[in-house]
């Protein structure tokens, strides 16, 4: 005869209840973990996009998504005539404001030259950018669809193509455009802006500049050593992909990264306290049943198993309602929650040791029950 | 097994409670015996030791001094306990009716029988089985899968008295099992619980202060001051 469970049937609706509340508090727990991966797979989104090997960067810089990063387009040319390298393109990085649909967009410019690294690996919806000018291929997250147009600067952008996942460490969905409409988006001054500049005497356009050049190395070539030769050019530095995206991690998003941690581990401890308190309290409540068993003679092990089995039903009630509640909403959140099935496994794993050490202290509280006070003197 | 066959011998058996000026002595040599068959009352006012006795007996308190035989097995003798497993022993031997029935609110009345039976190793079906008969005849088979709480005060103890003698124990003890009762339900418990004593070869030991039933028991044990002043 299972006594947990007809405990539980017993009192379904409070027992229930008790549930939802822990899993409403499993909710924000795995939230949060999604948040913290989010926070770092979008990091990473913009770094793994063009699945490259090097990143070529202004000497003296961790750029360019650390710090500034300014150098020669043609830097492309000489980094792709290197011995070893398969393939090299210039990109460019900015942050703009659209208005598009009655709505601010807040986007991420990365511009990269058709059919050459730095560009989406994948189109989730319609192509990839050609040859031809005012063409850009979005996140989906930016709300575009194929087919719309979109003003960007002084140019109105068709929209080609789809890609989903991509974005910066703030999480501002990205929005790809040919490298010369990206430079001309850089440099490309307001017309009453133009002629302030012209009157001020500054003669011709600023050369434009890229943030870096990257390059994807032949099977077999030697990183380390490529990256030695781009280093003697003494106005250039490097940094291979493993690199970029320590430095990212490291410097860019640390803080957050840590501070999103922190909160966890005290919302983990929390809930580690609020389950305690529902396991004791639902032992307390049952002293005097519990007397009454040792009286007629029923075995630790069966008073042991009442209190650890309601204890595992609660727990991991309350870790399934939390992981379909938030699979269920997390697309509502403005930043990307990204759930890892091995993260919602070891929090399974924890519940269960906080459920298990929970009933220690109900089961020390059980042990100490004299059988006496079932006679109730 | 036979009618007459002493089944609880207490004797010399003393309790005390603190020692130095705090000492309270609950029981004062104490020597009881109890057949087979028998169905004793233990009076005495408040403080008297009834349940201090009741207690030794159902091997819940340690007596402090004497010996304790419960179906011919010494189970507690200068100044220890000679079984390691008490629950087993009271799970086997000993069957406990409560003032208050005690039954477990989450169980039915046949499952708060079965229980019982269930700890002692028999399957659920012959569980099932004996509660039912049992049930049956306390007169309460037509409520077996009602909870406690939509019982009436009389079944409740009848669920109780069920419980309590599923096992088929030895020494039943009971403490005012008929407190909560009228006077005609509880010359009816009493006279069950007689029934029931004979036909299993126990033993019956109540404490109680109900007067209405005080002629149902073959003896009154009279405590006062932890001492039996009569028998």
């Amino acid at each position: 005869m299972n006594l947990a469970l007809k405990d539980i049937r017993h009192g379904l609706f409070r027992f229930v209840l008790t549930c939802f509340g822990l899993g409403l508090l499993m909710t924000v727990v795995l939230a949060m973990v999604g948040i913290y991966n989010g926070l770092v797979a979008d990091a990473l989104a913009a770094v793994r996009a063009p699945a490259v090997d090097l990143w070529v960067v202004e000497s003296g810089t961790q750029g360019p998504f650390a710090e500034a990063s300014s150098i020669p387009p043609d830097t492309r040319d000489a980094v792709a005539r290197m011995p070893g390298v398969a393939a090299a393109g210039a990109v460019t990085f900015q942050t703009i404001e659209a208005a598009h649909a009655g709505r601010t967009l807040r986007l991420y410019v990365i511009g990269y030259e058709p059919g050459r690294p730095g560009g989406p690996l994948a189109i989730a919806e319609g192509r990839g950018m050609g040859a031809a000018r005012f063409e850009a291929v979005a996140d989906r997250k930016t709300g575009l669809q194929v087919g719309d147009t979109i003003r960007l600067g002084r140019n109105r952008f068709a929209v080609v193509g789809l890609v989903e996942g991509a974005m910066n460490s703030g999480g501002d969905p990205a929005i790809y455009l040919a490298l010369a409409d990206a430079l001309a988006l850089q440099s490309e001054l307001d017309p009453a802006a133009e002629r302030v500049r012209a009157a001020r005497g500054a003669v011709g356009a600023p050369q434009p500049q890229v943030a870096a050049v990257v390059a994807r190395v032949v099977p077999g070539a030697d990183v380390e050593l490529l990256s030695a030769t781009v280093r003697q050019w003494k106005h250039l530095g490097v940094l291979t992909q493993a690199e970029e995206e320590d430095l990212l991690l490291s410097s860019v998003v640390d803080m957050a990264r840590r501070q999103i941690g922190l909160f966890l581990g005290i919302l983990l401890s929390v809930s580690a306290v609020v389950i305690a308190l529902i396991i004791y309290t639902m032992t307390m409540e049952k002293l005097k049943q519990i007397a009454t068993l040792k009286l007629i003679g029923a075995p630790d092990r069966t008073i042991v198993g009442l209190i650890v089995q309601q204890a595992l039903i609660l727990g991991m009630s309350g870790w399934a309602i939390g992981f379909a509640l938030i699979s269920t909403v997390k697309d509502v959140f403005p930043r990307r929650v990204v759930l890892e099935p091995l993260n919602a496994l070891a929090l399974a794993g924890i519940i269960a040791v906080v459920c298990l050490l929970a009933s220690g202290l109900g089961i020390r509280a059980a042990q100490k029950v004299d059988p006496a006070t079932a006679l109730g003197g | 097994m036979a009618l007459g066959e002493v089944l609880v011998d207490v004797a010399g058996v003393a309790k005390h409670f603190g020692e130095g000026p705090t000492r309270v002595d609950a029981l004062r040599e104490i020597d009881l015996t109890v057949t087979a068959g028998e169905v004793i009352a233990l009076l005495g006012p408040s403080g008297s030791g009834k349940t201090t006795l009741l207690n030794v007996i159902g091997c819940i308190l340690a007596p402090s001094a004497g010996r304790v035989t419960l179906d011919g097995d010494v189970v507690f003798d200068r100044g220890r306990w000679l079984r390691r497993d008490l629950r087993r022993l009271r799970l086997d031997k000993i069957g406990f009716i409560f003032q208050a029935h005690n039954l477990l609110p989450f169980l039915t009345a046949e499952e708060n029988v079965a229980l019982v039976l269930d700890l002692a190793g028999q399957s659920q079906a012959e569980g099932r089985a004996r509660a039912r008969e049992l049930l049956d005849y306390l007169e309460v088979g037509h409520r077996a899968r009602v909870k406690p709480a939509l019982l009436s005060g009389g079944e409740a103890q009848r669920v109780a008295i069920a419980r309590a003698l599923a096992n088929r124990p030895r020494i039943i003890l009971a403490d005012e099992p008929t407190a909560a009762l009228d006077s005609v339900r509880a010359g009816l418990v009493m006279d069950l619980m007689r029934r029931l004593a004979v036909e299993q070869e126990a033993c019956i030991i109540t404490v109680t202060h109900d007067e209405k039933i005080f002629d149902r028991f073959d003896r009154l044990i009279h405590l006062r001051d932890g001492r039996l002043v009569a028998a």
